[in-house]
């Protein structure tokens, strides 16, 4: 099972669209340009080891297996821990230092899908995994715990159907089957994840409490905000695209977002093309762009907020 | 643990490898994209890019099939991929009943699915190919000539550098897992799978906190030795006109192949 869900996970290069690797890119890339310059502010020049060393952490820790059943087994993804141990920035750069590796050298997902990638489990993640322990900050350390287990349980659902949603966009895969697959997989996967994220903050708030006091509160309420919004997103957004695929298609139709997935020119039926759609590329390009200025207006909008809201020791 | 056991990098003094990072890297992109942006079905176009790739892998010196034979990791994702043989729309060609759905194979679905296929697969292999020919410093080197910032190379690096270091780490974790861990053979291991997971996360714990101390470290040797951020390689990375002419060669062939792939 185990193998299967990082198989899953890692998209690799021909199973996305060109339009949905170049928009995933693009946000991935605003918002690695924030994480850079957020963590230098943070951390200096000791950023470059501290970081290094972490993501041969996450790496190294995705090799500590423990079976589950019937030969298969779990492990680590690691994208909630990085965010909660690292705060979020730094979660951010960690995790896409790993699956760059993953990708560029061991063809563990694709190159021009990397933003896609990258997105999925190490923005997605963060944000939901981070935002949700954020949430918990002041609390008993046995509410830290249950809402970090949330948290990462949460953060791979999240990622999973990110996953789905951009490969259904690109016209891979069925959304119908695939929404209730994936999601059905990976929320045993999640399982695992939360367990041993749980463990894990355990043990170092066991050892070494001071890494995780309140006083170092990474990042502000905005991720709280943030992770809150997409885990929202999440729970209503997964039973509606299993239960109905249809609505959802529709929705992107009235979007006009769906012609990337339903570009082939084969009309064989005349009848299932889409009218203002199915042949014209322009509405798909100009929604494209139009998403991406609204994201990059946003993305710079909240970086005005966390640096009002959270003055820089 | 060496380095040598993860890197792909396969030695050798041919063409490819003597060619600058730059143009493996700008090279191995533009294949990619070519490829993805094949339209469905374009098998023509599909046969001249792997034959370009079949090509290219002999002229490693590491066998023309050096790149086919790695590139089947690809082939778990075609799972999802399945599902879109049965949902596009076109002439139906089986029909199967599965549970609560009816599905309808299409000849336009088996299109689909066979060209994601054959993308998924071309594209891999021209990744493949990059790593193989070109060694790791001289990768990065590469992504900092084409602008990557300078810190997440930085970061990267120090990545690589310690991948090996805390795989031994963990490799210690799990032996000294499996030495307190008696089993009888036939038998169920003991607890829980809960228990299990909880096991492995304390050990990720332990994980953390000695590559966190490590980090420190490392960066105290770090500020002692004067290190710069980047790793010294002996490549030159100056293009020379050999650079250009192969690059310029390759993007013409893509876009010839791209021109028989849509007429």
């Amino acid at each position: 099972m185990f193998v299967l869900s990082i198989a899953l996970m890692h998209i690799p290069d021909g199973f996305l669209s060109v339009t949905i690797s170049a928009v995933l890119w693009v946000l991935t890339a605003v918002t690695l340009a924030i994480a850079i310059r957020r963590s230098q502010d943070q951390f200096d020049e000791r950023l470059a080891p501290l970081a290094g060393i972490m993501a041969a952490f996450i790496f190294a820790a995705q090799m500590i297996n423990f079976p589950v059943a019937g030969g298969t087994s779990g492990h680590l993804l690691g994208g909630a821990l990085a965010a909660i141990v690292l705060g979020p920035w730094v979660g951010i750069l960690v995790m896409t230092c790993v699956i760059g590796v993953q990708g560029l050298l061991f063809q563990d997902g694709g190159l021009l899908v990397m933003g896609a990638n990258i997105f999925n489990m190490g923005i997605v993640t963060a944000l939901v995994g981070y935002g949700l322990y954020r949430a918990a900050n002041g609390r008993s350390e046995t509410v830290k715990l249950i809402t970090a287990g949330v948290a990462a349980w949460l953060s791979v659902m999240a990622a999973a159907l990110m996953t789905s949603l951009e490969l259904w966009l690109s016209g891979t895969v069925a959304l119908g089957i695939v929404v209730p697959a994936m999601l059905g997989v990976h929320a045993f996967i999640g399982l695992g994840e939360a367990l041993i994220t749980v463990a894990a903050l355990a043990f170092i708030f066991r050892v070494r409490p001071d890494l995780l006091g309140d006083s170092e509160a990474k990042g502000s309420r905005v991720w709280i905000v943030g992770g809150a919004l997409l885990t929202l997103a999440v729970v209503l957004l997964a039973p509606f695209a299993s239960a109905s695929p249809d609505g959802l298609e529709r929705v992107a139709e009235d979007v006009g977002f769906l012609g990337t997935a339903v570009a082939a020119p084969y009309e064989v039926l005349p009848d299932y093309t889409i009218p203002f759609i199915g042949s014209e590329n322009l509405s798909t390009i100009i929604a494209g762009a139009v998403g991406v200025i609204i994201v990059a207006a946003l993305a710079l909008y909240l970086v005005r907020l966390t640096r009002r809201s959270a003055p820089r020791s | 643990m060496q380095f040598h056991a993860l890197d792909r990098y396969q030695t050798g003094d041919s063409f490819l490898h003597r060619l600058d990072p730059r143009v493996k890297v700008i090279g191995a992109v533009a294949i990619i994209l070519a490829t993805v942006l094949l339209p469905d079905g374009a098998w023509l176009a599909f046969l001249l890019t792997w034959l370009l790739l079949l090509a290219l892998s002999y002229a490693t010196g590491l066998g023309w099939d050096y790149a086919v034979k790695r590139s089947f990791v690809v082939l778990p994702f075609l799972l999802a991929a399945v599902t879109v043989m049965f949902s596009l729309p076109g002439r139906p060609l089986l029909g199967i009943q599965l549970g609560p759905w009816q599905l309808i194979l299409t000849d336009t679905g088996l299109i689909r699915f066979s060209s994601i296929l054959i993308r998924s697969l071309l594209a891999v292999q021209a990744a493949i190919l990059l790593v193989a020919a070109t060694r790791f410093p001289d990768l990065m080197h590469a992504l900092r000539h084409l602008h990557l910032p300078a810190v997440l190379v930085a970061i990267v690096s120090f990545m690589v550098r310690y991948l090996t270091v805390l795989g031994d780490e963990v490799k210690r974790l799990l032996r000294a897992r499996e030495a307190r861990s008696a089993a009888v053979t036939g038998q169920r291991a003991g607890g829980t799978w809960v228990w299990r997971a909880q096991v492995a996360g304390n050990m990720v714990g332990q994980l953390f906190l000695r590559s966190y101390e490590r980090s420190d470290r490392l960066y105290q040797a770090m500020l002692a030795r004067g290190y710069q951020g980047e790793w010294p390689t002996s490549n030159a990375h100056q293009m020379a006109r050999r650079d250009w002419l192969a690059l310029f060669m390759l993007l013409l062939l893509l876009l010839f192949i791209q021109l028989i792939g849509r007429l």
